[in-house]
């Protein structure tokens, strides 16, 4: 029988822990129930984006966005939907300002505002399925490339395309496959960087659980135009659905004869293995990662020599990240011309940004280079919940930098963000609002990377613990005026002088926080207070006298006995006992507790 | 398995294609089930099934089945409604398994409206 409604349920690992498992057996029960369940059919797909609205899913081919789904929910969508063609209006999402229902999903600003290139399929077909892939055009980029174009092509091509790495650094993809391809040797590896590492960052397993056949394909692509016949997918173990995927994927491609020899019918041999990482933040570093491929210690070694002409095993090795696998097939299908019309002079395509922190739309965007950072947060994201100020925003993960309002209407490519003091990064787009400390959050990066930090070099090793050991005095309100220039010497410092990118990017924080946010440092030293109230050691409690009505909510919620009973009856907080919990100030229903 | 070729890597693409059609109604014929209470109980849920069965057995890919709610013709119901491209909206009353299959063949594919069972067209 046809299906008359395809049903496509986000499987991605954020709706997966909202419940969305639970929520597709209830809504097989009712199918079953209704006698319908031939009818339609169900798929479970990659992660749509929306991670905040989850469980989501789209029933077509109406279209139909339904949101925050529980199981109890699945008899609704059933007798109502499918059997009866009324919409369950509150499943929908509600437009902010118009509290108007938004039925279909190509309506949503958060949708309409995207360029989907490397997340073409991710959510639109079954991960677990080539068929579908194929679909969509799947494997005709390689199909054309082994059939009617020479390696040299494929390079220029993907050169004239303009795409640059998305792992952040941002080097030009076609020139490291040409460095490739005439690197001497005839044993050359491909490998596929998806060490994703950055909190807040998942853009990289969004794809592998998504579409992992667009990175199967832009790497036997890679691997033709260099002449390699062996490729690595570096994937950390934290992301087991991915590893899932992903090695299904590899076998639905080796029994359809698209990996292994003579693919195609051609004289083309190429097979890919994943090798799974422990997690460590420093083997996303290109030469960190090839020692943890070779089986050694994942630490970065000096370059040159550079993995393209002594990579793995000391054979010419190209090795880009997963964005940048997923899209070499569309390059290669709908031209250079194309591709390289999107974008900005030297930014071309597009990149995709996973959106966390202080904004409506947690989640996943691809958007064209050039977009300005405001379009991002507020038509995209939805702008900053609660009404609160925009402060910042953190790009580029813990080696990128805070970019404050003012810089709201900066295009995002790589060099403006670079301008700027931060990096593109492979794509975390941290929001924050007046609520976050700038030197609270330039101390929480930095205690990242001082905690991944592998050890090999001084200024990495060292030199963080010194940067973190000054902002902890800071924010404990034992800061001098001097320690500011300290600080910066030593970011400096460690910036020059680090062996690889984890050290040179790790005092971004601190730099760009003092650039932008210096203010709030020295009124952390000078004043002894947190302008945004979070450093607990600079802020104080008090009950007002004046508004108290002697409840003692306060009195009976304080967990080490802190508050006590003055002779009037009002209460009030003894400071020497008071852990600055807070949860007097939650309780208080008068407000008669301030915060300083 | 045996080596896919080229030409067998277009054969899977053309059939699965066809697959994904049903996710996205532009461009397409679509008929509609008015599934209300009263049509569910004069039959629609045989008509629908009718519908689905004449359109694998045709073989008809550039059609879209949904359903819809009750229209206030409980009377006339099962009722559904053809919308061919580019063509007006013709709603058939008391359309049973055996006229629906009779509608496909003449509205649907051979563009000739079913002039006796028509309730109301745009």
């Amino acid at each position: 029988m046809p299906k008359r409604a395809h049903i496509l349920i986000c499987a991605g690992a954020a709706c997966i822990s909202a419940g969305e498992e639970s929520f597709k057996s209830a809504l097989e029960k009712e199918l079953k129930n209704a006698n319908i369940f031939e009818e339609v059919k169900i798929i479970e797909t990659g992660c749509f984006g929306t991670c905040d609205l989850g469980p989501v899913m789209v029933i077509y081919p109406e279209g139909i966005f339904y949101i925050h789904l529980k199981p109890q929910d699945a008899k609704d969508i059933v007798q109502e939907h499918l059997l009866k063609g009324r919409i369950v209006e509150r499943l929908l999402v509600k437009e902010v300002e118009l509290k108007k229902p938004l039925p279909n999903i190509n309506e949503l600003p958060f949708f309409k505002n995207q360029v989907r290139i490397a997340l073409r399929n991710v959510g639109f077909i079954d991960p677990l399925n080539i068929e579908e892939y194929i679909a969509r055009d799947g494997y005709s980029a390689l199909g054309k490339v082994l059939t009617e174009m020479k390696p040299e092509e494929v390079i220029d091509e993907i050169k004239k395309s303009g795409l640059r790495g998305r792992g952040g650094a941002g080097f030009p993809t076609g020139l490291k496959w040409e460095l490739g391809r005439k690197a001497k040797g005839d044993e050359k590896y491909i490998i596929c960087n998806a060490d994703e590492g950055d909190p807040g960052a998942f853009m990289d397993r969004s794809i592998l659980e998504g579409d992992p056949h667009s990175v199967i394909e832009g790497m036997l692509i890679g691997a033709y135009a260099i002449g390699a016949k062996k490729g690595f997918i570096y994937i950390r173990a934290e992301y087991p659905l991915a590893i899932k995927r992903l090695t299904y994927a590899l076998e639905q491609a080796k029994s359809y004869g698209l990996l292994g020899e003579n693919i195609l019918g051609t004289d083309f041999s190429f097979d890919i293995e994943i090798r799974i990482g422990a997690g460590a933040f420093v083997c996303g570093e290109e030469t960190a990662l090839i020692a943890s491929v070779e089986g050694k210690r994942g630490m970065p070694r000096p370059r040159p020599p550079f993995p393209v002409n002594s990579g793995l095993w000391g054979k010419p090795t190209v090795i880009n990240n997963v964005e940048t696998w997923a899209n070499i097939p569309e390059i290669i299908l709908k031209g250079a011309n194309w591709f390289s019309s999107l974008g900005t002079e030297k930014s071309k395509g597009t990149k995709v940004f996973a959106l966390a922190g202080k904004i409506n739309m947690t989640g996943l965007i691809e958007v064209p280079m050039g977009i300005t950072l405001k379009e991002i947060v507020y038509d995209i994201g939805g702008g900053i919940p609660g009404g609160k100020k925009f402060k910042a925003v953190q790009i580029g993960g813990p080696a990128g930098g805070c970019i404050p309002a003012e810089y709201l209407d900066t295009p995002v490519d790589y060099e403006s963000i670079t301008s700027l003091g931060a990096i593109m990064g492979s794509g975390g787009l941290i929001v924050m609002d007046e609520d976050n400390c700038m030197v609270d959050v330039a101390k929480f990066f930095l205690s990242f990377t001082q905690d991944e930090s592998c050890g090999k070099c001084v200024p990495c090793r060292v030199g963080t613990k010194r940067m973190l050991e000054i902002l902890d005095k800071i924010t404990d309100g034992k800061g001098e005026m001097r320690d500011l220039e300290e600080l910066e010497e030593l970011a400096k410092v460690v910036r020059n002088t680090s062996l690889c990118g984890l050290g040179k990017g790790a005092p971004n924080p601190v730099l760009t926080t003092l650039r932008y946010f210096r203010d709030e440092y020295i009124a952390h030293i000078r004043d002894k207070k947190c302008p945004a109230k979070v450093c607990t050691k600079l802020i104080h409690y008090e009950v007002i006298r004046e508004e108290c009505k002697k409840c003692s909510i306060c009195f009976r919620n304080c967990p080490v006995g802190a508050i006590f009973k003055d002779y009037d009856g009002t209460y009030v907080i003894d400071q020497e006992k008071c852990t600055k919990c807070g949860i007097c100030f939650q309780v208080c229903p008068f407000k008669a507790i301030k915060k300083e | 398995m045996k080596k896919l070729t080229l030409e067998e890597l277009k054969k899977i693409k053309e059939k699965a294609q066809a697959e994904l059609q049903a996710r996205t109604s532009e461009g397409k014929d679509k008929i509609v089930v008015h599934m209300g209470t009263c049509g569910i109980a004069a039959g629609a849920r045989e008509t629908l099934l009718a519908i689905l069965d004449e359109i694998e057995k045709r073989n008809l890919q550039n059609v879209v089945v949904t359903q819809a709610g009750c229209i206030g013709l409980c009377e006339y119901e099962p009722l559904i409604s053809v919308q061919k491209v580019g063509s007006p909206k013709v709603l058939y009353k008391y359309v049973t398994p055996e006229k629906a299959r009779k509608i496909i063949v003449q509205h649907v594919i051979n563009g000739q409206i079913v002039m006796e069972d028509v309730l109301s067209s745009e």
